[in-house]
């Protein structure tokens, strides 16, 4: 790594932004440059004395009251309203036991809410955590300029790369006749472990595609999901995990996803 | 049952990020007056769009509320006063490095501190306060900021060596 690229990467070092990878190689150049390693200590110093003493200001507490005034303000209007169409109905039906029913009705109503909100959340939430690592590696090597470790459009010399650099042989595929041309593959890193990272393109959009083994062998349908404004497709298959993600639009990233579906018969090898 | 709930969500997602607000409407606007009434400005414009938050991070979609807000001010402030937009290209990256011994001084003197953030161009400076002072990632930054996630890092990197000239007192310009 040269100075000039280490000068900027040096930000995303300090701001612990960087990938595994990247941050070794700024170490290894740190080592044997004290230019670098002087502007690393640049930001260090002014960090330690922003962060220090009061250069954030907190809120003035006249400014929280002021703010505290105006929602009661605005949820007393709400209020008011509400009420006042809630009697409008009442009068309309001429039931005797209206303020008790519309009670149930909404206690009801709120108990499925909380129900179901709680079943999605309690299923999915390894996936979710998955999600995030999934985003933000996506991220990470989108703006460290570090999309690839081997970048090749040919099928036959991404997939013995990953050879002895992870315990599985992923499956690597080619889509450019259906425009989604593979450009390389990394290693990364998700759910704990070792992940093959798979680069295509879309365009200019750049996708991901995560995929690793996982001990459950079954089939999942994929499941579209935003996360950060990104769009995530996930599905399980043959016993591999895998995380498409990408800012293309859900659609063709569903598209791509079948792609991968159909033809991807991966084979958890172990070596 | 729609009409309370919704306040009361709200000020469990959204009012606890006063602070972080005021403090960068405070470092835009750079004046107390202005920062207050920017960010009662954002929070019921936050309140009226409430419904639209999908959940998830409350600081960074209020912080870009209050980005926006700021911004919307400083424009009609701006075309009254005649100041000039914003040239990322004028400022391009020295890499010769600033005194350390001053720097080390300056960067722990807060008045020092303070002078030198308050001069540095608005689209340095709101960065310098997004990272440093409320810790947020680039990813963060990106989306109040709306800038795209690679310009970020090169954006902090510039504003970074802006702040520490202004520190040592090497280039006025």
């Amino acid at each position: 790594m040269n100075c000039e690229t280490a000068r900027s990467l040096i930000h995303g070092y300090a701001d612990g932004e960087l990938d595994l990878e990247r941050s070794l190689e700024i170490e290894r150049h740190l080592a044997g440059c004290a230019a670098c390693t002087a502007a690393l200590r640049e930001i260090r110093v002014m960090r330690s004395g922003l962060r220090s003493g009061t250069v954030a200001f907190d809120a003035p507490a006249e400014l929280r009251a002021k703010i505290r005034d105006a929602i009661d303000d605005r949820r007393r209007a709400e209020d008011v309203a509400s009420r006042r169409s809630s009697s409008r109905l009442a009068m309309l039906s001429r039931s005797p036991s209206r303020w008790t029913g519309g009670a149930f009705a909404a206690a009801a109503v709120l108990m499925i809410i909380v129900l179901v909100g709680g079943l999605r959340r309690s299923a999915s939430s390894t996936d979710a955590l998955i999600g995030s690592e999934i985003v933000a590696s996506h991220v990470r090597s989108l703006m460290a300029d570090h999309l690839a470790d081997v970048i090749s459009t040919n099928q036959h010399t991404v997939k013995p790369w990953f050879d002895g650099k992870i315990d599985f042989a992923p499956t690597v595929e080619d889509f450019a006749a259906q425009g989604f041309p593979l450009t390389g593959g990394r290693l990364d890193y998700a759910d704990g472990r070792p992940v093959a990272a798979l680069v295509y393109r879309r365009n200019k959009h750049i996708i991901n595609l995560f995929t690793w083994p996982i001990a459950d062998a079954r089939e999942t349908a994929a499941q579209v999901e935003q996360r950060q404004g990104y769009n995530l497709v996930h599905w399980d298959k043959g016993g591999m995990a895998y995380w498409a993600v990408s800012d293309l639009n859900g659609a063709e990233l569903s598209k791509f996803a079948a792609l991968v579906r159909d033809d991807g018969a991966p084979v958890a090898s172990p070596g | 049952m729609a009409g309370p709930d919704k306040f009361d969500r709200f000020e469990d997602a959204i009012l606890p990020h006063l602070d972080a607000a005021y403090n960068l409407a405070r470092w835009l606007m750079r004046d107390d007056h202005e920062a207050q009434d920017a960010v009662q400005d954002a929070y019921l414009r936050a309140l009226r769009f409430f419904s639209g938050f999908r959940g998830g991070d409350g600081r960074v979609w209020l912080l870009s509320i209050v980005r926006n807000t700021c911004f919307s001010r400083m424009r009609s402030g701006r075309a009254r006063q005649g100041d000039s937009e914003f040239d990322e290209q004028m400022h391009a990256i020295d890499n010769s490095a600033a005194n350390p011994e001053t720097l080390l001084l300056r960067s722990q003197d807060e008045a020092s501190l303070r002078r030198a953030l308050e001069s540095l161009p608005t689209e340095f400076r709101e960065v310098i306060v997004m990272r440093e002072l409320e810790g947020l990632s680039y990813k963060e930054i990106a989306d109040v900021a709306e800038l795209p996630i690679g310009t970020v890092m090169s954006r902090l990197a510039r504003a970074r060596k802006r702040l520490a000239q202004l520190l040592t007192g090497e280039g006025s310009g």
